[in-house]
């Protein structure tokens, strides 16, 4: 990868079984939180490619919110189908990584 | 289209009517083969018409641009001449195996597929209900507990309770205060996001006292001997109260789960089910998978992928339908289509 050390960030998961890892993850490629997790074996199917029409990507940022944008209005439609969500949860594949999110915490659930 | 023939027989039995199924129908009927094609979902069209059916996709050979239901419906077109047969809303659970070596399918309605040849083009599954966490929920599945509205009618003169945001809750508020004793809607936020004119018509009803509309609330347990009677809804404001439903229904629309694939002895890596490239057989005989879920070494899920596979399956699947004929590859060009 041709990133420098400056370009990355970590952000930490908490997994339905509780454990908690990190992940360095860079910031300088466009990618999607969706992209990041599914390329290191998370299991988030991403099944519609991330044009938030499949909730299939759903997790919930438990610190860092503030330093996200808001939901559009289809990532807040698709929201309302997944029967667990809460005002934490987010569409993995909405969220482009940034360099302000380094440090974010966010936990997985099973399944959505 | 819908068929409901209680005992089917077919030269090749298709499970699942996304693109792929679909297709496969069409190069089965150029070498004269029969189809019949079984989908859990009410529709046929797979991912396209469920998730994506006003996306426009840049990657079907010759269209420039199509939109995922349109391309749906040019196939049904390209079918049509073969009288393929359709179940549709069921699902196949389970495969025997015949003495002659045949096939049966057998569907979670009891309709039976006996057919010569298998071919297994689910996608990434059934689309099933996604279902709230609940205590008990399971337990009173068709006991008052429901994912859909299969009949209205069923639900006359009773007490109904709905969860969800979306459309399709918004949509059987709407339509259920008509005909059911109470209609309750339980949604977790305050706004609703779909289509504003239901949303409006939900807030007359509940301010008009015909719709008992429940904001930041969920629904947290099931009460009932037997079958459904109370349930618990918490929300933010009040202490957790406890509500009369002879039915509950959440609709948090549809995800795609394996689900039966799984049990049919096939050789399953990933979710997917491993495939021979030659001609996409299974490790079973007379049972191929083709489209998104079959894998093999650079599988790429791919409608156009999934096109390629369909024909070579057929042209393989040949031998097992007409055992003693050879078969001799032609153009549709050369013959046109011979329809049935
Ligand atoms: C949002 C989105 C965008 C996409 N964009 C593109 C694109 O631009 N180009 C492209 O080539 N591909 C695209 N794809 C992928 C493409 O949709 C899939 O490759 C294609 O749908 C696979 O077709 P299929 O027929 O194999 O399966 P599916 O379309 O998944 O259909 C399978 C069907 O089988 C049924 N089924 C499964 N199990 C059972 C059972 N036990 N009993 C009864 N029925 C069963 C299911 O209900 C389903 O209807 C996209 C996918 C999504 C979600
Ligand atoms: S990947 Fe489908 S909604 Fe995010």
């Amino acid at each position: 990868m041709a990133s420098t050390h400056s370009d990355l960030i970590t952000i930490y998961i908490i997994k339905s079984d509780g454990s908690q890892a990190p992940l360095d993850v860079p910031v300088n490629m466009n990618l999607s939180l969706m992209e990041v997790l599914r390329s290191d074996g998370y299991p988030i199917p991403g099944t519609c490619g991330g044009i938030a029409l499949c909730a299939t990507c759903a997790v919930d940022i438990l610190s860092g919110n503030e330093k996200l944008s808001p939901a559009g209005d289809q990532e807040l439609d698709m929201l309302d189908l997944l029967p667990q969500s809460t005002e934490a949860t987010r569409l993995g594949c909405q969220i482009k990584l940034r360099p302000e999110m380094d440090g974010m915490v966010i936990r997985i659930d099973s399944e959505s | 289209m819908e068929e409901r023939n209680e005992n089917i027989a077919t030269d090749i039995c298709i499970v699942g009517a996304g693109p792929v199924g679909l297709f496969a129908v069409f190069e089965a009927g150029l070498l004269k083969m029969r189809c019949h094609v079984i989908d859990a979902l009410p529709q046929v069209g797979g991912q396209l018409s469920e998730i994506y059916p006003h996306k426009p996709i840049y990657d079907i050979p010759g269209y420039p641009q199509i939109l995922g239901q349109e391309l749906v419906d040019r196939l049904m077109e390209q079918v049509d001449p073969f009288r393929p047969g359709f179940t549709l809303g069921e699902r196949v659970e389970t495969i025997n195996r015949n003495d002659d070596d045949s096939l049966t399918v057998i569907t979670s309605e009891h309709t039976t597929v006996k057919c010569k040849v298998l071919v297994i083009a689910g996608g990434l599954g059934c689309f099933e209900p996604r279902k709230p966490a609940i205590d008990g929920l399971s337990e009173f599945e068709g006991k008052g507990v429901a994912y859909m509205v299969r009949n209205p009618e069923s639900l006359r003169g009773r007490n109904v309770v709905l969860a969800g945001g979306g459309d399709s809750a918004l949509d059987w508020a709407i339509f259920l205060a008509d005909i059911a004793a109470k209609v309750t809607l339980v949604h977790r936020g305050d706004t609703f996001r779909g289509s504003p004119d239901s949303a409006g018509k939900v807030f007359e009803l509940a301010k008009a006292g015909r719709i008992d509309l429940r904001l930041h609330a969920n629904v947290t347990a099931l009460h009932g001997d037997g079958h459904l009677q109370e349930l618990s809804i918490h929300t933010h404001q009040l202490p957790l109260i406890r509500i009369a439903a002879d039915h509950f229904i959440p609709l948090f629309g549809l995800t795609p789960k394996l689900g039966p694939i799984a049990d049919w002895g096939l050789n399953i890596s990933q979710s997917a089910i491993s495939v021979n490239v030659a001609d996409y057989s299974t490790n079973a005989d007379r049972i191929y998978a083709i489209g998104d879920i079959n894998t093999y070494p650079g599988k790429l899920k791919l409608i156009l992928c999934g096109f390629h596979e369909a024909a070579l399956a057929m042209q393989s699947a040949f031998k097992h339908v007409y055992p003693d004929e050879k078969l001799s590859f032609k153009y549709t060009t050369v013959y046109g289509i011979n329809a049935f």
